[in-house]
C-alpha cells in the first residue's frame, strides 16, 4: 500500500495564498474587462482597477488569471500591510 | 431645484466627471446626453474583442444598476447646437436641455480618408463598437485585408485582422512604423514581429483608390499602379475631436477646444475633457491634445468637482501610455520622440501631443532580444523613457519622469556607450524611493 502523499502547492502560489492580495495600478488601466472575464468566481476585479483598490475580496483565490492575462500590466501580486507588521 | 449638470459624451471622461459630481452634489440632476447607441464603453478594449481575447459583454464597465446608484439619467440624441446665452442645449429632434453646468466630452473620431471608392462596403474604421462588429462579421479565415495607417489603431486593425486569420497586407507610407514615436530599433522589432506572424508590410506604399465589385470592396489601387486584391480595407490615419457643436457656438478652440487651468471653456459654465479638449501642458509650456483614457479620466474628474463650484487646477501628469505593438507591451513615458507621422493627420488614438515635443536631451537606449529600453536623459532628470516586452522597469520609470528626479548620481553612467540601463535604473530607483518616501 502506497504511503498518502501531502498536497503540495507551488512555493509562489503557497506564499501568495498566505500572504498577498492583487493590487492595481489605475494609471495603466483601461476597463477592458479582462481581468473581471478571467476570474474564475467572478470578482469584478475592474472595478477595483478602477477604484485603485487592491483585490481585498475574502473569496479572492490569488490564482493570478487576472494579473497574467491583463494586456497592459495594471495588476500585480503585492504582500498584505497585515502580514509586513508581522502579525 | 437642485444643480442641472449637462455632460455631452458617454466616454470616460463623461463618467469620470458624472461620478464627481455626485460624490460632492448628491441632490443635483446629472443628465449625459450622447448620440452613441451602445452608451459606455472601454474604446481601448476594442482591440482586445477584436483579437478574440474579451467578449463583447465585457467591454461595458457599468451595469444598469450603477447608473441607478449614481442617478444618472441617459438620453441617446445627437446634440444640434449650444445656447450659451440661454444655457440650453438644442437637439437635432427639436428638443432644447437647459443646464446650469454643461461637460463637453463629444471625444473625437476618425480621419476621413477622401479617395475613390471610400464609401464601398467593406473599408472600415475602428471608432467604435460598432465599427468592430462590422469587421469581425467580415472576418473569415481565407479573406483578404489592407490597412492604412499609423499609430495604436492602425495596428489593432492589423492585430486583429491576423487574429482571425485574415490575410493582411499593412501599408506604410516611409520605411517605418510610428517614425514620430517610436526610434528606428522599435520600429523594426515591431514590423519584423509582424511579418513573423505572417503580415505583409509594403514600405513607401500609398493607397490611391479602394476598387468595388455590386457596392462591395474587391480590391485596392496603390499610388505607383498595382492592385491587391481583397475584401476588407481598413483605414486609421488619425482622429479629429469632435468640435462641431462648439465651434458653431463661437467657442475659442484650435485643434481642440481651448480650456484653462480649471479645464473651463471659453463660455462661462461650460466646460471640456477628454479627447476633445485642448490643455495646457505646463511640461511642454504649449496647449496640447492627449488622446488617453486615463488622461480623459484625470479630465473628466476635476473638470466634474469643478462644475459642482470646486476651483481645482488640472495639472497635466506626464503623459502615460501602455499598449500592445505586434504582442509586445510598450510603455510610453513622458517626451519620446519628434517630428511628424506620416502615416496619421493630426492625432492618432492613444497618443500624446507631448511625446512629440523635441527634448533637449540624450538618448540612452539598451536593446536585448526584444526587450528595450530607451531613455531621454535630460540635463538632471529623465525627460521620458519607453519600455518594450519585459516591463519590470516602467513603474520605476514613470515614478522618477513624472517626480523629475535629480538622476545627477548616474547621468554620466547611463550615457556611457555600455551601460547596464536596466541595472542602473533598478539600483538608483531603490535609494530614490526610499528618500522619496522617508521625506
Amino acid at each position: 500500500m502506497s504511503r498518502p502523499r501531502a498536497r503540495k502547492l507551488p512555493d509562489a502560489r503557497h506564499e501568495v495564498l498566505a500572504a498577498g492580495w492583487v493590487v492595481p495600478e489605475p494609471v495603466r488601466c483601461v476597463q477592458c474587462g479582462i481581468c473581471s472575464f478571467s476570474c474564475p468566481i467572478d470578482i469584478d476585479v475592474r472595478r477595483h482597477a478602477w477604484l485603485g483598490e487592491p483585490v481585498k475580496d475574502r473569496h479572492c483565490l490569488t490564482c493570478g488569471e487576472c494579473v497574467a492575462r491583463c494586456p497592459r500590466g495594471v495588476l500585480r501580486f503585492a504582500r498584505s500591510d497585515l502580514f509586513e507588521r508581522g502579525g | 431645484m437642485g444643480q442641472r449638470y449637462l455632460i455631452v459624451g458617454m466616454g470616460a471622461a463623461s463618467i469620470a466627471a458624472a461620478e464627481a459630481i455626485r460624490g460632492r452634489d448628491p441632490g443635483g440632476e446629472i443628465l449625459l446626453v450622447s448620440e452613441e447607441e451602445d452608451g459606455y464603453y472601454s474604446r481601448p478594449g476594442l482591440a482586445y474583442f477584436l483579437s478574440g481575447e474579451v467578449p463583447e459583454r465585457m467591454l461595458f464597465p457599468f451595469a444598469e444598476g450603477d447608473f441607478d446608484r449614481l442617478r444618472l439619467r441617459r438620453l441617446h440624441a445627437r446634440v444640434d447646437s449650444l445656447q450659451l446665452r440661454s444655457h440650453e442645449v438644442a437637439l437635432e429632434d427639436g428638443r432644447r436641455l437647459p443646464y446650469d453646468r454643461l461637460l463637453l466630452a463629444t471625444g473625437s473620431l476618425a480621419v476621413h480618408v477622401g479617395l475613390p471608392g471610400v464609401d464601398l462596403d467593406g473599408v472600415v474604421k475602428l471608432d467604435d463598437v460598432g465599427d468592430a462588429r462590422r469587421i469581425l462579421k467580415r472576418c473569415r479565415r481565407g479573406r483578404t485585408a489592407v490597412v492604412v495607417g499609423g499609430g495604436i489603431t492602425a495596428l489593432e486593425l492589423v492585430e486583429g485582422l491576423r487574429a482571425r486569420k485574415v490575410h493582411t497586407h499593412y501599408f506604410l507610407r516611409g520605411d517605418r512604423y510610428w517614425g514620430n514615436v517610436l526610434d528606428e530599433t522599435e520600429s523594426k522589432i515591431v514590423e519584423h514581429r509582424l511579418q513573423e506572424e505572417g503580415v505583409q508590410i509594403h514600405y513607401h506604399t500609398e493607397m490611391a483608390e479602394v476598387l468595388g465589385k455590386r457596392g462591395r470592396v474587391a480590391g485596392v489601387l496603390t499610388q505607383d499602379g498595382r492592385r491587391i486584391d481583397c475584401d476588407l480595407v481598413g483605414i486609421a490615419i488619425g482622429v479629429r475631436p469632435r468640435m462641431e457643436p462648439a465651434e458653431g457656438a463661437g467657442l475659442a478652440t484650435e485643434r481642440g477646444i481651448l480650456v484653462d487651468e480649471h479645464l473651463q471653456t471659453s463660455a462661462p459654465d461650460v466646460f471640456a475633457a477628454g479627447d476633445v479638449a485642448q490643455v495646457f501642458d505646463p511640461f511642454s509650456g504649449k496647449s496640447v491634445l492627449d488622446t488617453l483614457w486615463g488622461v480623459a479620466v484625470a479630465q473628466g474628474r476635476v473638470a466634474g468637482r469643478n462644475m459642482t463650484g470646486q476651483s481645482e487646477a488640472y495639472h497635466k501628469s506626464v503623459p502615460f501610455n501602455v499598449t500592445r505593438l505586434a504582442g509586445l507591451t510598450t510603455t510610453i513615458i513622458g517626451t519620446v520622440g519628434r517630428g511628424r507621422d506620416e502615416d496619421v493627420r493630426g492625432i492618432a488614438r492613444g497618443d500624446s501631443e507631448t511625446w512629440r515635443q523635441l527634448p533637449n536631451s540624450f538618448a540612452a537606449q539598451d536593446v536585448s532580444d526584444v526587450n528595450r529600453l530607451r531613455l531621454l536623459v535630460g540635463e538632471q532628470k529623465l525627460l521620458g523613457a519607453l519600455v518594450m516586452g519585459d516591463q519590470t522597469l516602467s513603474r520605476p520609470l514613470y515614478e522618477l519622469v513624472a517626480h523629475q528626479a535629480d538622476i545627477t548620481p548616474i547621468r554620466e553612467h547611463l550615457l556611457h556607450p555600455s551601460a547596464r540601463l536596466g541595472d542602473l535604473v533598478a539600483g538608483f530607483w531603490a535609494e530614490w524611493r526610499e528618500r522619496h518616501e522617508a521625506a
